[in-house]
């Protein structure tokens, strides 16, 4: 075992976790833990935009994009978060320009903008173009030039080290964060961090479906470890699927491509979306298009040999719309289905895409012990956290500017909290937990394979939990996960050695999605209503009166069986009052 | 000095369903754990796939349903994240950017794929090489944004064309798949290499910056652009399509010009 002593310890390095390492990296002694070298995380997978309220080429205000973001989430989100994103955009985007992310530029050489799902101007008369991008590269751009900040600043990296654990410490007043334990994948070894505060940017859980945008890496850890130390989780049962996954693949087509004039259409050619949201068709949020799109196929209107799929049709952009606004798609499009975007419409259905909930947190990334108190010490950013500013569906773009909001926001906050605080004792044995867990996976079980266990787990949820539930669909989905839950407890790894031992750390990675997967199904089976990207077919409509109001998850004793409480959380309200939601 | 193993087709209980229109192929694996070997080796596997699968997914059914000791990086399986640049038949490729489709045998031959690590830096396990070399590269050539003065209260103003002027390299995912494809960095480690000249390139073109000299004394040296002896093979190795050669030879002419 080995042990560190640092005043800051942030865990992830996607877009999040090192926009809050370059404000905490400067201000005091801070580690950077990561699972993946940097530049491998998926912020750098994101394609079409940030969105902030420049009003580069049009008129455009941050008040217009807070009420896009509240109707957008479908009234759950919490409007002084949204507020606070909204207004700070501005500032975030520059911000990244002056770091050195290329931006496309108008012909003046400003940031250009483009339009995106649900961004309008003026409350929804019309899509704005309030998207800043680089090609449909953007996040690409960001996730490069985040890390070439930490390079510069020097940033310390502890690369290909799995956080398994964090210290909670027992006071007076509550538990306080004191620090992280990881296993690092070279060696094998545990090591012990301690710390005055400690930043989750684990990003997103992805990988409980199958068809999926999310990378293999995807697993849930922060939001799992948060959880199994007895902490909440927030609204883990809007999940949303991205409209555009490429058909049978679920590799992403940004929504840009739309932004930029593309159409959908079934098989017979109709432009469908408008029939489903007459002003802004095909730029509605995701939740309205990858229902329709659904719809679509469950009438018979969809398209190919089993009319499972509906088609992105590009053709009418032109080749050079495509090569230089819309390369990297184009060339997915090409390679993984063989199809010419510039010459054929592309087949394309909705691909799980994006966690709306997580680790309930304040505006300052503090993480949330119950709906009034925190944990001192202990914040959370991006995908991982919940402030929540996404509420039932997040728009397109959104993501990129939360990460990149209160990444810096968590930043400041790890940083000031320890610039004024003094360690406090880690508890006692602060590594057993972890070299228990280590020690029973690569234990012998019995005969059951992770592979196997995974496949099910992501074959049910993309039957009974993803785009249209019911009550019969969900509990099949909660009797299928439990039962693989039991079943976990009785795998066995190959490998057996401590050297880059990947074959142990994808078991535990499942048993983090085993635990995610039950705490979304039993949301979505509670929420009796359709809001966002959670829709009940036996529940249509939305209910303000019984469900206007947060998920909050709390696991009840400790291992894999474990039951789940269910609690709520009010909304937080300002100038926005819920109204049926059109567009 | 290699040992071949023997065809393995799986040992690890019931196998996945076979789905319609698979093939067999082989895939022949070199394999190297430190802990338990004294010298690398050759597996092979006999494994079910479609035209349409990529190399990930081969590499997958290994791991998952037959050998869970193989080791290689992956994430994001679409080309994007950089994690698995591998030598897939003799070239750098990413594994989930090669479908299975253009590399089988003509005329209906069985098709055996061979797969060994990037070349040129430490394997510490089967697929999986020691990254920090290349990253210490990367980081020597200054990889960020220089400015002096007081910055701008809104963005910096840079025309379309200023703009264009570096794209091909902003394209750079640090996969190492060029480095590790270039004979001069397998004979010479400490040459900088094809993707830390074209992260220099990608700021030394940026008409926002202003660190360009520093940067092209630090290429100046013995150990920097001028150990390229333009073979092209980072150009053919790229996932991401940039113009490596190229970008190396207009870093070159900003040296002999003094202008960039």
């Amino acid at each position: 075992m080995q042990f560190h002593k640092y005043d800051v310890v942030i865990i992830g390095a996607g877009g999040a976790g090192m926009r809050a390492a370059i404000e905490s990296g400067q201000r005091a002694r801070t580690a950077v833990l990561t699972k993946l070298y940097p530049t491998r995380s998926h912020t750098g997978a994101a394609q079409g935009g940030m969105c902030a309220a420049l009003a580069n080429v049009e008129e455009d205000n941050w008040e217009w994009h807070t009420f896009d973001t509240i109707k957008g989430g479908d009234y759950l989100v919490d409007q002084d978060a949204a507020e606070i994103m909204a207004k700070e955009a501005i500032d975030a985007v520059l911000d990244l320009e002056k770091m050195g992310l290329p931006f496309n530029r108008t012909p003046e050489g400003k940031i250009d903008q483009r339009r995106f799902g649900g961004h309008t101007r003026n409350h929804g008369e019309a899509a704005v173009r309030r998207a800043c991008y680089a090609a449909d590269r953007t996040g690409h751009m960001i996730l490069q030039t985040l890390y070439q900040n930490c390079v510069k600043h020097g940033i310390e990296f502890f690369n290909e080290f799995y956080v398994l654990d964090i210290c909670l410490t027992e006071t007076a007043d509550g538990p306080v964060c004191t620090g992280a334990v990881a296993y690092e994948l070279a060696t094998g070894e545990i090591h012990v961090f301690q710390a005055k505060s400690v930043v989750f940017a684990t990003g997103g859980f992805g990988k409980v479906f199958k068809t999926t945008s999310n990378a293999h890496t995807l697993t849930g850890d922060g939001m799992g470890i948060v959880f199994r130390k007895g902490l909440p989780l927030e609204d883990m049962e809007f999940y949303q699927f991205h409209p555009t996954g490429l058909a049978g693949l679920g590799i992403l087509l940004t929504e840009g491509a739309r932004g930029e004039g593309a159409i959908l259409r079934n098989a017979s050619g109709e432009r469908f979306m408008e029939r489903y949201a007459p002003t802004i068709k095909d730029l509605a949020p995701r939740d309205i298009v990858a229902r329709s799109m659904a719809l679509e196929v469950l009438e018979g209107r969809g398209a190919g040999p089993n009319k499972d799929y509906v088609l992105l049709d590009c053709t009418h952009l032109g080749a050079e719309v495509l090569e230089t606004k819309l390369p990297d798609i184009t060339e997915f499009a090409r390679t993984y289905l063989a199809v010419d975007p510039v010459k054929e419409p592309v087949p394309v259905y909705p691909t799980a895409h994006y966690a709306m909930g997580g680790i309930p947190t304040n505006v300052h990334g503090e993480v949330l012990r119950d709906n009034d108190n925190v944990v001192p010490g202990l914040y959370a950013a991006g995908e991982c956290a919940c402030v929540s500013v996404h509420g039932a569906n997040r728009l397109g773009t959104n993501s990129l500017l939360d990460i990149n909001v209160f990444g810096r926001r968590a930043g400041i906050a790890a940083a000031e909290y320890a610039l004024s605080h003094d360690h406090v004792d880690l508890p006692e044995n602060p590594a057993a937990a972890v070299e228990a867990q280590v020690a029973l996976v690569l234990s012998e079980h019995g005969q059951e394979r992770v592979a196997d266990i995974r496949t099910e787990l992501q074959a049910t949820m993309d039957a009974n939990a993803s785009v249209y539930r019911t009550e019969d669909t969900l509990k099949q989905a909660l009797h299928d996960v439990q039962a693989l839950k039991e079943r976990y407890s009785r795998i066995t790894v190959q490998d057996k050695g401590k050297r880059f031992n990947t074959d142990l750390l994808e078991a535990v990675e499942l048993g983090f999605l085993l635990e995610l997967a039950e705490v979304l199904v039993v949301g979505a089976l509670a929420r009796k209503e359709s809001r966002g990207g959670h829709a009940r077919e036996d529940y249509p409509n939305r209910d303000d009166t019984n469900f206007m109001r947060h998920s909050m998850y709390y696991k009840q004793g400790d291992g894999l069986l474990a039951d789940i409480r269910l609690d709520y959380k009010p909304v937080t309200f300002t100038r926005y009052q819920p109204m049926e939601r059109k567009y | 000095m290699t040992a071949t193993a023997e065809v393995s087709t799986g040992s690890r209980g019931n196998q996945p369903p076979v789905p319609d229109g698979a093939i067999t192929v082989t895939l022949k694996v070199r394999r190297f754990n430190p802990e338990f070997d004294d010298e690398p080796r050759w597996d092979s596997f006999e494994i079910p796939a479609l035209p349409s699968d990529r190399v990930l997914n081969l590499l997958h059914y290994v791991k998952w349903y037959i050998d869970g000791t193989l080791t290689f990086r992956r994430s994001c399986a679409h080309g994007i994240c950089g994690s698995d640049a591998m030598r897939i038949n003799g070239v750098n490729r990413l594994a989930c950017k090669v479908l299975l489709k253009d590399l089988l045998a003509s005329g209906g031959k069985p098709t055996t794929i061979t797969i060994e690590p990037i070349k040129g830096l430490p394997v510490h396990k089967d697929l999986l090489v020691d990254m920090e070399p290349f990253f210490e590269a990367f980081k020597a050539v200054k990889p960020y944004l220089i400015t002096y003065g007081n910055e701008p209260t809104r963005e910096r103003i840079q025309s379309i064309a200023d703009r264009e002027r570096f794209d091909d390299t902003t394209k750079c995912i640090l996969c190492a798949a060029c480095t590790t494809s270039c004979p001069v960095y397998w004979t010479e480690g400490s040459y900088f290499g094809p993707a830390a000249i074209v992260n220099a390139h990608r700021f030394i073109f940026d008409s926002r910056d202003e660190g360009a000299e520093e940067r092209l004394d630090i290429l100046n040296d013995v150990d920097g652009v001028w150990r390229c002896r333009t073979t092209f093979n980072c150009t053919d190795a790229c996932p991401r399509g940039i113009q490596v050669t190229k970008a190396i030879q207009e870093v070159k002419r900003a040296l002999l010009f003094k202008r960039v």
